[in-house]
């Protein structure tokens, strides 16, 4: 209200002025336009301190061509605005009598763009408190009746937080928007958005609809509670709050008021937009939507180019930002190494990605959000067109499919009667190249933009001086910055200044000549005319008359190449396939085959493949169609199968916040991506069990994978197979070596760690005898199924003391603990092992990295195995588990096991302690073929992996390997020529950084943990 | 079996219940010892298959297919077994560091940026539980290294049979150790708090301020007499001497290149630990005579697209330049599966005596211990280990002697005690 009537002259002053703007002071009109609105459509509710001045405003825009909607272009046509609404568009739209008519030949309008990501108008939420080292907070900060997690908020409502932001609304507005769905970017559950336009008017007015939308993300933003500490737990938070918002519409007494879930459940009418970082996020996201059919409307991360077919099959609109990476300057080869090629080819594919979606046909919108600079919009929509989008599309992502996709479509998004009068004037077909936005208007409200080439004055004219001479002049360069040539024998450069409609010409009449005609004089639709003095200094008057459009210039149709954006490869990495490789028949001819049965070691012999199981094995079989390969000399074991893996995980191993997070899933957060699949795969491991950390008493469900490179992460799942979970004893979980601050979180002992299964367990048994309607909680279901003996345990053990205790506590709730895992103490208690029926998976050597594995000894797998505990010798580690098969030739070295027993240490035992062994673990007919021809005896240091075969894909084969190497290195080559040429092209170039790996090992707490080139190195079990 | 009743009796006989405490440093060779019927790998490249070593007094007095004991001599038939000479372990903590998580336990990182008179063989702990498990192995000396800061001090080489660190010291102070800031653009991506803004810039001072240390010790060490002692300069002395190597910590290309340029600035005798990418510049390595402790061959590529087997075959590739090279492992514990890194190495290009070499004699030249160790040569010091296999493959090696300066060393450990403990309590032995 105080805006209203701040300056209500200038204000007045504004409306006078011409459509031809002063260059220098249009910056400050378009300030006090924004007033004039204000006053314009002040509320009936607002009082007037002054003379009231009711106006209905009205337009009329002539001549231009109309593009009302994507798909219909209009020439030569009228649009008809009045108080802020569309009236009418078309060739023979009625021109009210009281409009005011702006000829706009030669001009072009469009819908004003529509932004459905957006946080205009809402300020930066700051995270207060929670620095890295302080002291864990276990429930939300949030003061009031609200839930209990400070990263669901649900009950935020952009609109009570919304203010107008002049600045940004106009560099929007540049940008071409005239309205975007506003959302505080804050938390997994961000609440609602509003719709708002970008017109400079009271908060009120700019509304235009309350709640259009809530947004959702896997990031927890300003909350400073623990929990969650990982994407899985981000996965987790979101499943239990869906359950939790379900049972609380039974208004449950014990739970009071939760506004949270009261706002959740208000929410879940409106479109539903989830933001996420990138390709495999997406397709979580969609499929924690599924899982509670809910379909969201997916804000992309930038990369989802790469796995197109999994991203339609989400069925999802999608939200595509345009922050395409910068080019990198490689110039400094020893730089250079240390980018990945997967990222050079990001560089070079990223603007391809509305154009995949287009050919792909899933519906999507574009948003300026993640540009570092609004300003840069257009031009990155444009790229975009380079990159294959098509014109039409881009359009109709900016202003049908969103409109459409917030159910907004009746108030934007075209231009079509009774919509909002929100359009953009350009100077032309506004996706190409010169074309500029002229004007924007809002609601009705006019913003100009870049007025100065309102007029296109280019052509040649025809000056006559008087007295003197006729001159003839050609105006060239662009719209908004034009040239002047005199045209003689020798064209002359001259000079042109236009300032409004004040023009100032400089005339050169011969070559090199001291002075020039200078005139002054004023440009009006009747033709140019004024003052000025001829080279004598004589004053003349003059005037110039149009005399015909100049002709068309060879350089000006400059024809653009088609970009070239080289292959995808599957998965996205140096070493991914270029085109995924099929299951063949196979026969292995002439091997030493170690069956892991009761054959033994088979010399001589074939094995033959078919349909990826093992279809026969013997002497001289018959290969048919089958691809026949050598083993003569060479040695066919099973494939490697690690049981203690943390390959192939996306941002965090650990949901450390809490003693128990039986909720959280490693399945829903695998990266396919992994370069690490495929250096396993050339030690000759073919299944993997990736395993939750050891942060806590009871950590997250574990995901057995097949090592299927190339593969998504649905792909790598092995199906049909009894689930795990991860448990942890000892240091780790009692927090012994995390530093002073972390003496809160229970427990701090073995003692106290006992106590937490106690009360696990009695928790879930309480819970299972709970009648119908109640409260869904998943991490006790969790524990639930393992009462039930329908999910089994893998527990980080390492002292004899808290092995025995854990057996203790599984024997009082009648389960059995699966496999102890690292369990190096596990000679000291092998036959209460047995007796309870546990396996074992270890390490073969490792010791003396912390306390509790001060009697950690090498022949510890030799005994339990002497004693009769099914052991395995897992990695835990990327490295190591390139090289199992001698990490199991050392249980020959220390105590004597035989070599065939050591080789299943590695193959048959980790899949019986996986429950897989009926169909993994040894060479047997009707078993998956999951298998590795070595060049050695598979136990010597000396034996490599020459072909890896997981069901009967050849998944690694070391004579493709040196060819991947020539394609990696010519590749390289070709992307970093091209970024060279970017560089001297004169793009702007970021510094060459190194492209870090994900990877992590068990007591990881950090998501993101990286590691490589020694930035960090050691090792932590 | 002969050897496992000796050590039972040592467990349970000398002392009544089992303890590492009672694994005695041996006593001096008194009499000459032969070790017949082998096949010697000298360390050189040289096999002599049904061969003899003699030694007495320490020292190996004979080498060959034609060797027969004489006077009063022990004379061990080692039929079908495998001589070799003692593996060395160059740049670790041995001694330094007993649990890697507990902070009382580690003595290997002193506080200071430019430390050169910190040295480590003041902490070496002859009684930490973890040198046992590395002789069972054939690892028989180590150079203990210390770490932080930019100059982290003085390495010296131990042999690993010692009552204290006095006994233990094999070539005291050998080097200077300095490690160079990683110079790589890592984009603000780092992990564990915010990185330098500008991690190479940071780095590059850092190493000027080596640089200027460097000069200022040598102008400083011109002048006997001064004023005040400079303690860190006079550390330096040797250094400049040339009767210290200068070990310098980097593994990058243009980390390397500072290197090599210290060396001719200085004109000291350089050594390169780490090297990962060395193979990118061998032949620079080559024409300036810098030796590198190679980095363990048992580690990820550093980049994704590198060669897979990249760090496994960087040693053959170093090896065929003529660089000279040894291989390393990290830590201490660790260290007893250094002969199977030269074994990965050999899988990768070197042949299984370049291999044997790369862990012996190598190491020995690079530590400045060649005259003394390293190899199955007259006169050298009988630093020998005899195992029932090849030695760099873990299928095959059982060490069943060992002998350091002559003296037949006790390869029971911890772990093994533990081992015959529990094999009592399950009667499965």
């Amino acid at each position: 209200m105080k805006r209203a009537f701040e300056k209500p002259g200038r204000a007045l002053l504004s409306r006078g002025v011409a459509y031809a703007l002063n260059r220098h002071r249009s910056k400050l009109l378009v300030f006090s336009l924004l007033l004039a609105g204000s006053y314009a459509h002040a509320q009936e509710t607002f009082p007037v301190n002054g003379i009231a001045d009711p106006k209905d405003r009205c337009f009329a825009f002539t001549h231009a061509t109309i593009v009302k909607d994507a798909q219909t272009t209009l020439s030569n046509a009228t649009l008809v605005i009045r108080d802020g609404k569309i009236i009418d568009a078309g060739p023979g739209a009625a021109i009210p009598k009281d409009a005011v008519v702006v000829d706009c030949k030669g001009k072009y309008i469009y819908p004003s763009f529509v932004d459905i990501f957006s946080s205009y108008g809402q300020a930066d939420v700051k995270r207060t408190g929670g620095s890295w080292n302080a002291p864990p907070q276990f429930l939300s900060n949030t003061k009031g009746a609200y839930g209990w997690n400070q990263a669901i908020k649900s009950e935020v409502n952009a609109v009570d937080l919304f203010s107008t932001d002049e600045p940004k609304a106009a560099t929007l507005r540049e940008a071409g928007f005239g309205t975007v769905a506003t959302q505080q970017m804050d938390g997994v559950a961000r609440g609602t958005a509003a719709l708002v336009t970008l017109a400079g008017d009271k908060e009120n007015k700019v509304i235009v609809r309350e709640k259009v939308a809530a947004g959702y993300s896997f990031d927890k933003g300003s909350s400073t509670q623990n929990y969650p500490n990982s994407q899985m737990g981000y996965i987790a938070l979101l499943r239990q709050t869906y359950l939790d918002a379900q049972w609380y519409r039974s208004q449950p007494a014990k739970e009071g008021v939760n506004l949270s879930l009261q706002a959740w459940n208000a929410n879940q009418q409106l479109p539903q937009i989830f933001e996420v970082k990138d390709k495999w996020d997406a397709l979580r996201a969609d499929k924690v939507g599924d899982e509670f059919g809910v379909q969201y409307i997916i804000k992309a991360g930038g990369n989802e180019y790469q796995r197109m077919p999994e991203i339609a099959a989400t069925k999802a609109t999608f939200i595509l930002p345009l922050n395409f990476p910068g080019a990198i300057d490689v110039e400094d080869p020893n730089d250079a190494r240390f980018v990945s090629l997967a990222e050079m080819k990001h560089w070079e594919m990223a603007p391809s990605q509305p154009a995949a979606f287009e050919k792909a046909n899933i519906p999507f919108c574009l948003t300026a959000a993640d540009l570092k600079d609004v300003k840069s919009f257009l031009g990155s929509v444009r790229k975009a067109i380079e990159y294959g989008l098509s014109e039409q599309k881009a359009l109709e992502a900016l202003t049908k499919t969103p409109a459409s996709t917030l159910k907004v479509y009746d108030k934007v998004g075209s231009l079509e009667a009774g919509k909002l009068a929100n359009f953009l004037i350009t100077s032309g077909p506004v996706f190409k190249d010169n074309t500029i936005i002229l004007q924007n208007w809002v609601q009705g409200n006019r913003y100009l933009v870049k007025q100065d080439g309102w007029n296109d004055i280019r052509g040649i004219y025809t000056v006559s001086l008087s007295p003197g001479s006729n001159i003839t002049v050609e105006v060239k360069g662009t719209a908004t910055a034009p040239l002047l040539a005199v045209l003689q024998k020798d064209t002359l450069p001259g000079r042109i200044d236009i300032n409004g409609k004040l023009v100032t010409l400089s005339l050169p009449l011969v070559k090199n000549g001291r002075s020039n005609v200078r005139l002054s004089g004023l440009i009006s639709e009747n033709g140019w005319s004024g003052t000025g003095v001829d080279t004598s200094g004589a004053s003349v008057r003059w005037n110039a008359a149009f005399a015909r459009t100049a002709p068309a210039r060879s350089d000006s149709a400059k024809k653009k190449n088609n970009v070239d954006i080289g292959q995808l490869y599957y998965p996205f990495n140096g070493y991914g396939w270029d085109k995924m490789p099929q299951q063949q028949d196979i026969l292995i001819k002439n091997a030493t085959v170690w069956t892991n049965e009761k054959d033994g070691k088979l010399e001589n012999t074939d094995v033959l493949v078919r349909g990826g199981k093992i279809a026969q094995i013997g002497k001289g079989l018959s290969a048919g169609n089958a691809r026949v390969i050598d083993g003569t000399g060479k040695h066919l074991s099973a494939g490697i199968i690690d049981e203690h893996s943390h390959i192939a995980i996306s941002n965090g191993v650990n949901e450390s916040s809490q003693a128990v997070t039986a909720e959280v899933r490693i399945g829903d957060v695998l990266n396919p991506d992994d370069v690490n699949i495929y250096r396993q795969l050339s030690g000759g491991v073919t299944a993997s069990h990736l395993l939750h950390g050891s942060a806590n008493p009871i950590g997250g469900q574990s995901q057995l994978i097949k090592l299927r490179w190339g593969q998504d992460a649905e792909g790598l799942k092995v199906t049909n197979w009894d689930p795990f979970i991860k448990f942890a004893l000892g240091e780790n979980v009692k927090q012994s070596n995390w530093g002073e601050r972390n003496t809160v979180r229970f427990p701090q002992t073995r003692m106290g760690v006992e106590q937490v299964y106690v009360d696990a367990f009695t928790r879930a048994r309480d819970y299972e005898k709970q009648a119908t309607g109640k409260r869904r909680d998943l991490e006790l279901d969790a524990l639930v199924e393992i009462l039930n003996a329908k999910r089994f345990i893998t527990c980080h053990s390492y002292v004899q003391s808290e092995i025995n205790m854990l057996m203790h506590v599984a024997d009082s709730f009648r389960f059995r603990v699966n496999t102890f895992t690292h369990i190096l103490e596990g000679y000291k208690v092998a036959d209460k092992m047995k007796a309870h029926g546990a396996g074992a998976g270890t390490f073969a050597d490792w010791w003396a990295y912390k306390m509790e594995v001060q009697d950690a000894i090498p022949y510890n797998a030799a005994i339990m195995h002497k004693v009769g505990v099914v052991t395995a010798i897992n990695s835990d580690d990327a490295e190591m588990a390139r090289r199992l098969n001698q990490e199991a030739g050392k249980i020959v070295k220390y105590g004597g096991v035989p070599e065939e027993e050591a080789l299943k240490m590695v193959t048959l035992n980790p899949a019986r302690l996986l429950h897989v062994d009926n169909r993994m673990g040894s060479i047997k007919v009707g078993k998956d073929a999951d298998l590795v021809l070595w060049s050695d005896n598979p136990l010597s240091i000396y034996a490599k992996a020459e072909k890896t075969i997981v069901d009967g894909i050849v998944e690694f084969d070391r004579d493709y390997d040196l060819q991947l190497r020539q394609r990696i290195a010519a590749e390289r080559n070709r992307l970093v020529q091209k970024l060279l040429g970017e560089k001297k092209k004169g793009t702007p170039t970021q510094k060459a950084a190194f492209t870090p790996d994900e990877m992590y090992h068990c007591e990881d707490l950090q998501a993101g943990h990286q590691e490589g080139l020694g930035i960090t190195t050691g090792a932590g079990f | 079996m002969k050897r496992s009743i000796y050590l039972l009796a040592l467990a349970f006989g000398v002392s009544s219940a089992y303890a590492q405490e009672t694994i005695l440093p041996a006593r001096p060779q008194d009499k000459p010892v032969y070790l017949t019927n082998a096949v010697i790998h000298v360390g050189n490249g040289q096999v002599i298959e049904n061969g003899t070593v003699a030694f007495a007094k320490g020292k190996i007095t004979a080498v060959g297919a034609g060797v027969t004991a004489a006077g009063d001599a022990t004379v061990l038939d080692m039929k079908g077994q495998h001589v070799y000479p003692g593996i060395i372990a160059p740049d670790t903590k041995l001694g330094l560091v007993e649990f890697e998580s507990v902070r009382a336990t580690i003595d290997a990182r002193e506080v200071g940026e430019i430390n050169p008179s910190i040295r480590s063989i003041i902490s070496y702990n002859t009684d930490s539980k973890v040198i046992n498990t590395l002789r069972s192995n054939g690892i028989l000396l180590a150079q203990v290294t210390p770490e932080g800061g930019i100059v982290s001090g003085t390495s010296s080489v131990v042999q690993l049979d010692a009552w204290n660190w006095e006994d233990a010291a094999y070539k005291t102070d050998n080097a200077l150790h300095f490690f160079i800031p990683r110079l790589v653009n890592t984009g603000g991506r780092g992990f564990r708090g915010p990185q330098p803004r500008d991690p190479v810039k940071e780095g590059l001072e850092k190493v000027e301020t080596v640089r200027v240390f460097f000069r200022e010790a040598k102008a400083y060490l011109q002048e006997n007499k001064h004023a005040a002692t400079n303690i860190k300069f006079e550390a330096m002395r040797r250094l400049f001497n040339r009767e210290q190597k200068l070990f310098i910590h980097c593994e990058l290309v243009k980390e390397m290149l500072i290197a090599i340029d210290f060396a001719k600035e200085f004109n000291m005798d350089v050594v390169i630990v780490g090297g990962a990418d060395s193979w990118q510049i061998t032949d620079l390595l080559k024409q300036n005579n810098i030796a590198v402790v190679l980095t363990q061959p048992h580690s990820l590529p550093l980049m994704a697209d590198d060669d897979i087997d990249q760090p496994y075959k960087t040693a053959a590739q170093l090896q065929k330049a003529g660089v000279l090279f040894c291989l390393s492992n990290e830590g201490f514990w660790q260290q007893r599966n250094l002969g199977f890194e030269a074994g990965t190495a050999s899988a990768f290009g070197l042949s299984r005596e370049e291999a044997l070499s790369a862990v012996t004699l190598n190491a020995a030249k690079i530590l400045g211990i060649d005259k003394i160790a390293g190899s199955l040569e007259t006169g050298k010091d009988a630093n020998i280990a005899v195992s029932t296999g090849d030695m760099l493959d873990m299928k095959s090696s059982v060490i069943t002697r060992a002998f350091i300066q002559g003296r037949e060393i006790n390869l029971d450990n911890k772990q093994h005690q533990l081992y015959e403990k529990y094999q009592q309590k399950y009667g499965i032995k």
